[in-house]
């Protein structure tokens, strides 16, 4: 439901059935609602029958990247006599992106139960799950679920009497975006700076304390329930376009519209829908001018491209962008572009792990491009500049956030070249105090 | 062969073994990947992103580093993508660079200067923004941090983590704000922590030793062993106009792969002392009177001959060449012959297996005793009451040792410093020191390494080798070698372990040999 906003009816209410309904957020309460009976069906199947019916359903990752889970979790290795970890990735830090944290903050044993299952299946003993530091009430009701999971017996030595020993970890991140990516989330539990790691080794080969491990985010995590109780073909028939993008997703949409909020919709769903009908719209008297729709870290679309785009991994694509975290940042006619890309990049420049040559001086570099160009004290040639700063930080880097700087420097350039104009012209008044 | 891949590197086509990073498989096919962060001894963290190059078909440029070779891959180092890349990367680290060149330590050495000019950009775009800017800091006893010049290559860091095991450095904060930090309960005092200075790409790290003493091209360079201890890690001299101004490593894998201890580092002040002998003094009627080679060595000939009970006093620092020829210089004679061995902590290098600062602080005592010298040096002191003659090959005497020689009928001094309390002695001829002569150390592993004259000797001085040979001829009628070529070459007759080896069996990393029962026992 598009919490905290009651259900619209173009919504599919899976994930967020339960947002709002505090009762929900205890064990017995989940219980009542069909909790851990997915659970409890995980455990009397072999873990290959789960990944089989992961994969038939098509399930992909909610964290940013859209790879197939099924065949994530299959890359484990079997009987390696080594202990498996499963980790959850639940930073959520991409700007724009306010999903996870509400999945933990209602229904946070629908979280534990996709975290047993996966474990489970990836014959891990442990999960750990990262909580973004800043999430100080997702924090309290996850540590209360926890522990209440424990009590009731859905955690420990001996999962609902099958002889199984699942433990969850609760780690608490201290305020990097860069622990999101997720070796550098392997670095940061271990205790070590929150470094990405470069690859291979693929962490299914060597993860967390160099053993096999799997990453999923909190979404992807939370959805496998549902598709074990429901069946793979009822995950794979919720589809409105692409066969290859199934079930439901979270999408949060934020910026200029009348009800920001997460709204669940099945995949393949209109993009203008969403922001007109369902968001509500823009402010009266304002037009859509542009939306990032992947958190901050994929293409901008225009208004055309945002309004004939469908929402699932393919149609944005098409359209010039990625579905990312499917965290919306919907912009009006009021928005000065300019400014908001230097404000992304100054994002990324603050979070850049540091490690990477472009990535650490080509964020600030950028940054400080785009400030003097709202100061009104940039130059012909800056955009060129720009260009060809965000063409040396893309696909050279250890991670993908160098990239994700450079993805709304070089669409924004190409897609509102009249608004830089604008300010390299001194035709606009400075955005920024002149210095 | 299905252990060797076949690749080609800049047209070159090389078989190397699978698993070979790009970088090293370039080497072999002599191209060389510019880079920073990679360091044949530390982990790669592929960090740095300067050995970019393409692969045909692989869809992004990859980091030689730590991309491993693959059958069939055509790689480019030097075409215009590479290229390209790498000029980039040069950009955005000179962007914060301060450009201090004119008053930089590293400059003329300096990885960041010569990958600028061989490829950089010629003009900056950067503008007129401020450059971040951090303070100096005084890391250790040793070592001083320049922040404005660190290009966050990560190498200080990981030689402290995974080769000391002390892990006093790190990254602090993040994106371009970051530098180095130290620990700020620690210094950064480790007995080999003054290997972050050479390892540093740029002038970053510089050591307080050599701070603005020379510029980088005006050096030197000699191939040489360092005379700290037993370990004989192979060093480099560095000569300013003749003054030995520095030491670093030279790489040698089997010994010291690319690092030294600090206390090896800092001792070479004394390769400098100018209170030198520097010409031969025989005793004219009761007077030390200098003389020329000819007088001097008939005299030491002569001395030799007439001696039934001899004990030679020497140092662990003479070379194998020199233990070798006095010791034959007095056979015939009873000896006792010792070098005396100072002793300190040992100090290992936790990652590098069988690498420490040794206990025994002298580079020569595996020579030395194949040469057959003791190292009882209280038995050879009692030894030189009565002796007929005792000769004392460059030892650092104390005055206790002093008063011992006394005892002996004749004293002949084969030294390099001047030392008033010697005043009494028979004869005292002026030595090199091995800065100023070629020669060979023999390690605890018994690897024979050659060091190379580094610098002139002062005077008349000659070889201690070449002093006692030629007193032999006087003497016996030996042929006396001309060169510590040969030398070394003529060892093999006393010290049979060395039979047949010359110093081009050697090369620059030395060569094992079997120390036998005969060589030990003489
Ligand atoms: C800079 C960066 C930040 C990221 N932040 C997050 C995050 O906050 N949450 C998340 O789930 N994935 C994040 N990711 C993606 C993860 O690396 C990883 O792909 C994901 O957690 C895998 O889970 P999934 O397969 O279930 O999507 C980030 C990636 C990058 C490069
Ligand atoms: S791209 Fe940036 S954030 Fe990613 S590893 Fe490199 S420096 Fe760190
Ligand atoms: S101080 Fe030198 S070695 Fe250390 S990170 Fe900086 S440039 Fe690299
Ligand atoms: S040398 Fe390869 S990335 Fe630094």
């Amino acid at each position: 439901m598009g919490y905290p906003h009651p259900p619209h009816p173009k919504e599919t209410v899976v994930l967020s059935k339960y947002f709002g309904d505090a009762e929900a957020r205890t064990f017995d309460g989940w219980v009542k609602r069909g909790g851990y009976e997915a659970l409890k069906k995980a455990l009397g199947m072999t873990p290959d029958a789960i990944i089989e019916e992961l994969k038939a359903s098509g399930l992909r990752g909610r964290g940013g990247a859209g790879f197939p889970t099924g065949l994530k979790w299959s890359f484990m290795p079997k009987n390696d006599g080594k202990p498996h970890y499963l980790v959850c990735n639940a930073d959520e830090s991409e700007p724009g992106t306010f999903k996870d944290r509400e999945i933990m903050r209602w229904t946070p044993h629908q979280l534990i139960e996709g975290c047993a299952i996966g474990a489970y299946a990836i014959g891990a003993e442990t999960c750990y799950i990262y909580i973004r530091g800043e999430f100080t009430e997702p924090w309290k009701v996850m540590t209360a679920a926890v522990a209440e999971a424990y009590a009731k017996g859905a955690l420990g030595g001996n999962v609902f009497g099958s002889g199984k020993r699942i433990d969850i970890v609760l780690h608490r991140g201290a305020g990097a975006y860069i622990c999101g990516e997720e070796t550098a989330m392997m670095n940061s539990i271990e205790g070590k700076r929150g470094n990405p790691r470069i690859k291979p080794p693929f962490p299914a080969q060597a993860g967390l304390f160099g053993m096999p491990t799997t990453i999923n985010n909190v979404e992807t995590l939370s959805s496998t329930s549902h598709i074990l109780t429901r069946g793979a073909a009822w995950y794979k028939g919720l589809c409105l376009s692409n066969p290859k993008s199934t079930g439901t997703k979270l999408f949060s949409v934020c910026g200029h519209v009348m009800r920001p909020g997460n709204y669940e919709l099945t995949m393949g769903f209109p993009m203008k829908d969403l922001i007109h009908d369902l968001a509500g719209g823009m402010r009266p008297g304002r037009r859509l001018k542009a939306v990032i729709p992947g958190g901050s870290s994929v293409p901008i679309m225009t208004a055309a491209e945002a309004e004939a785009a469908l929402c699932d991994y393919e149609g944005i694509v098409e359209k010039g962008s990625m579905l990312g975290s499917a965290g919306f940042i919907v912009m009006d006619d009021s928005t000065d572009m300019v400014y908001e890309i230097w404000r992304l990049a100054k994002f990324y420049a603050h979070e850049s792990c540091a490690q990477c040559t472009q990535c650490r001086e080509g964020t600030a570099w950028t940054t400080k491009i785009l400030e003097r160009i709202l100061r009104g004290q940039g130059k012909k040639e800056d955009l060129d500049l720009l260009l060809d700063l965000s063409d040396q930080m893309t696909g050279r880097t250890i991670c993908v956030l160098s990239d994700s700087c450079a993805a709304p420097i070089v669409s924004g350039i190409k897609k509102f070249p009249e608004e830089f104009e604008a300010y390299l012209s001194r035709a606009k008044a400075p955005a920024l105090a002149a210095v | 062969m299905s252990d060797l891949v076949n690749v080609t590197i800049d047209g070159v086509q090389i078989s190397v073994p699978k698993g070979t990073p790009i970088i090293e498989a370039a080497k072999q096919a002599g191209v060389l990947v510019p880079h920073y962060c990679y360091h044949p001894s530390l982990p790669s963290p592929a960090v740095c992103r300067m050995c970019l190059v393409e692969v045909e078909k692989a869809p992004k440029l990859v980091p030689a580093c730590v991309t491993t070779v693959a059958d069939g891959n055509v790689i480019h180092v030097n075409n215009d993508k590479s290229k390209r890349a790498r000029e980039s990367v040069l950009e955005f680290l000179l962007i914060n660079h301060p450009l201090d060149c004119p008053i930089c330590d590293q400059a003329g050495e300096c990885e960041l200067q010569d990958y600028t000019f061989q490829e950089g950009r010629a003009g900056t775009r950067y503008g007129d923004y401020a450059k971040r800017y951090n303070p100096v800091e005084d890391f250790g006893p040793d070592v001083l941090y320049v922040a404005n010049r660190c290009i966050l290559c990560t190498r200080c860091v990981r030689f402290m983590d995974n080769v000391a095991g002390d892990a006093v450095l790190n990254v602090s904060e993040r994106g371009d704000r970051a530098f180095i930090g130290i620990d700020p309960d620690h210094k950064l005092d480790h007995p080999w922590a003054g290997n972050v200075v050479d390892l540093c790409p740029v002038g970053s790290l510089i050591s307080k030793d050599f701070l603005h003493k020379a510029r980088a091209w005006d050096l030197d360079k000699t191939a040489s062993v360092c005379t700290g201890c037993t370990q004989g890690c192979n060093t480099m001299i560095d000569t300013r106009d003749d003054v030995v101004v520095r030491l670093r490593p030279r790489p040698n894998l089997d010994v010291n792969r690319h690092f030294i201890c600090d206390e090896g580092r800092s001792d070479y002040r004394w390769m400098n002392r100018g209170d030198r002998i520097e010409a031969p003094l025989v005793r004219e009627g009761g007077k030390l009177t200098p003389t020329d080679w000819t007088q001097a060595l008939d005299r030491l000939g002569a001395a030799v001959k007439a001696a039934r009970r001899v004990v030679i006093l020497a140092s662990g620092r003479a070379s194998t060449e020199s233990l070798g020829f006095v010791r034959r210089m007095v056979d015939g004679a009873s000896v006792t012959a010792a070098i005396k061995v100072p002793l300190g902590a040992e100090a290992p290098l936790a990652g590098v297996p069988n690498l420490a600062l040794r206990k025994e602080r002298v580079p020569n005592l595996a020579g030395a005793s194949l040469a057959g010298y003791g190292t009882d040096w209280s038995a050879a002191l009692a030894a030189a009451k009565g002796a007929d003659l005792v000769v004392v090959l460059d030892a650092d005497l104390d005055d206790a040792d002093v008063a011992a020689l006394s005892g002996a009928a004749a004293v002949a001094v084969i030294g390099t410093v001047d030392d008033d309390r010697l005043a009494g002695s028979a004869l005292i001829l002026p030595a090199t020191n091995m800065a100023e002569e070629n020669g060979t150390y023999v390690n605890r592993d018994h690897r024979v390494q050659r060091y190379f004259q580094a610098k002139p000797a002062p005077g008349m001085a000659r070889p201690a080798w070449w002093i006692a040979a030629e007193a032999t001829h006087a003497a016996r009628g030996l042929a006396a070698p001309a060169t510590a070529a040969d030398a070394f070459a003529a060892l093999g007759a006393m010290i049979p372990a060395l039979a047949g080896l010359t110093y081009s069996d050697l090369g620059h990393t030395g060569r094992v040999v079997t120390p036998n029962a005969a060589g030990a026992a003489r």
